[in-house]
């Protein structure tokens, strides 16, 4: 970290004085690529109802962690995502039921719990308010950390699956018939998704940490010719995004997730402007 | 038109060798004692109703569907060793916004790097010899989703062509693509099966092609009701039946 913020130092921008823009600046280079990159696969895959569904999963685990006493609520909240992410894929494949109607299942439910349990014995849910806004400038070192560690390993998985899962996600038949078994690399990326989600809502909010999920893709969709393309433009798009989003909510005094959601949908609205001229 | 042979002493010239072949999922019997003999270098259409089992002969075939009776394959000269074979599945419909070029897809198909770095020189160079197959070059960098069903079926085929198969196996080749389309696609898939020597077992709702291109057809409708050349099949009487009562699919 001290490398990082004599980097910050050496720069002539006012808002990186401070050690919280400095330590939100970092996070956000990281948070962009993974969310980036993540967002290809929830596009493709077509799972952003799901993504948005772990959401609300980690929000019910914060508050069990919290009622059960646990020093951080937030690995609750990780272990419950992946519960809910390994239960979803298990019920999916033995249920004749639509993604969407088994999602809006499971969404609901966690939705349930979690203010059952977050107001159970008449306490106030106020104390919730930060995961359901976020606040990228209070974030720690050790969560950059994690944050970090989530990015290399995301990298990593997308190295050695993403032909697979792209090729199961646009056409099962071929992907079967070439003796492909996505199974557990898909248990795989929606446990990345939970973690990644789980570790990023305090930062960014559970309201709007699905269009971060989403709409770097979605633009990058819009311009992108081929696979190529799709990831360079969507990590791209996530990262002047984030940057945007943090220095805007600096001057103006915003919350940064959502400048940074805005700046996004601004991105998707000038990508949908050239979608023809692109491709 | 070549000779078929079709006993239980085919010898070499047998690639496929189906044998009574059984499914059922459930109560339901969706084949029963089901026996095809493919021979080498032999084009084999399967017809039927819709839900007469056509597709679980294929899968059954490529081992993706549980069954009862004999599948034996034996690839020609060269006992013992596997054979392989080529699957076209049936075409998907490819989303026409997905960013996925045909490279893209030959890359995700048979690279483990990752399409999203891009195909590498030796691939792409890979790539354009198998469309080159199907004389197809020009659609490498054309989106899957904006190609036509029979651009889309020259792609799969391609795809089903590396490496050379001994038998070709494709599920409903011919649904999408348009009448001009399925005489070049014919055309290709008869004289893929000249040059390379290989063999075609295809399913087919299309009878317009049959007499000139396929050398047996079998009448599959929960078992084979009528094997033999087109000429003996579409003029028998189980042809009749089965598609009269389904109100014609001709």
């Amino acid at each position: 970290m001290s490398i990082w913020y004599a980097i910050c130092d050496a720069l002539p921008v006012e808002m990186l004085h401070w050690d919280f823009m400095k330590n939100a600046l970092l996070a956000i280079l990281l948070m962009a690529p993974l969310f980036g990159i993540m967002s290809t696969m929830v596009v493709t895959g077509k799972m952003s109802f799901f993504s948005d569904a772990l959401g609300h999963s980690a929000f019910t685990g914060i508050a069990i962690g919290t009622i059960c006493g646990i020093a951080a609520p937030l690995w609750a909240a990780v272990l419950f995502s992946i519960l809910f992410a390994v239960l979803f894929s298990y019920v999916r494949s033995r249920s004749n039921h639509a993604a969407d109607t088994l999602i809006g299942v499971f969404s609901s439910t966690a939705v349930a719990l979690g203010i059952f349990v977050a107001t159970l014995g008449g306490d106030s849910f106020t104390k919730y308010n930060q995961y359901l806004i976020g606040d990228i400038l209070s974030i720690t070192p050790a969560e950059i950390g994690a944050l970090a560690l989530i990015l290399v390993f995301v990298i990593s998985f997308w190295v050695i699956s993403s032909n697979r899962l792209t090729l199961t996600a646009i056409y099962p038949q071929l992907a079967s018939s070439r003796g492909i078994r996505v199974g557990l690399s898909q248990t795989v990326y929606t446990v990345a998704i939970a973690i990644t989600v789980t570790l990023t809502i305090s930062s960014v909010g559970l309201l709007i940490l699905n269009s971060l999920m989403v709409l770097p893709a979605a633009a990058s969709r819009n311009v992108s010719k081929n696979l190529k393309q799709y990831h360079l433009f969507s990590v791209v798009f996530s990262l002047i995004a984030g940057i945007l989003g943090l220095v805007v909510s600096f001057y103006l005094g915003s919350s940064a997730g959502a400048a940074i959601s805005l700046s996004l949908a601004a991105i998707f609205g000038i990508s949908f402007c050239f979608r023809g001229r692109c491709k | 038109m070549r000779t078929s042979l079709h006993g239980s002493n085919c010898g070499d010239s047998c690639c496929l060798r189906v044998e009574n072949l059984s499914v059922q999922i459930g109560n339901d019997v969706i084949l029963k004692d089901a026996s095809l003999h493919v021979h080498c270098g032999e084009m084999v259409a399967l017809i039927g109703p819709n839900g007469a089992g056509k597709s679980t002969f294929l899968k059954a075939v490529l081992g993706q569907q549980e069954h009862g009776g004999i599948i034996v394959f034996s690839a020609p000269g060269q006992r013992g060793k596997k054979p392989k074979i080529g699957y076209v599945p049936q075409s998907p419909q490819f989303d026409p916004g997905d960013p996925v070029t045909v490279a893209d897809l030959f890359v995700c198909c048979m690279s483990k790097r990752p399409a999203f770095l891009g195909a590498s020189k030796a691939m792409k160079q890979k790539i354009l010899e198998c469309l080159d197959r199907v004389h197809g070059v020009d659609l490498i960098d054309k989106r899957v989703g904006a190609l036509s069903g029979g651009e889309l079926q020259r792609v799969l085929l391609a795809l089903a062509l590396e490496p050379i198969p001994n038998i070709l196996i494709l599920d409903e080749p011919l649904s999408g693509v348009d009448v001009e389309g399925m005489s070049t696609l014919m055309d290709m898939l008869d004289e893929i099966r000249n040059t390379y020597d290989l063999s075609i077992l295809m399913t087919t709702h299309d009878f317009s092609m049959l007499e000139k291109y396929a050398d047996q057809v079998a009448l599959i409708n929960r078992g084979i009701t009528a094997l033999g050349t087109p000429e003996q099949v579409l003029s028998s009487p189980a042809f009749e039946q089965a598609f009269s009562r389904k109100g014609g699919a001709l």
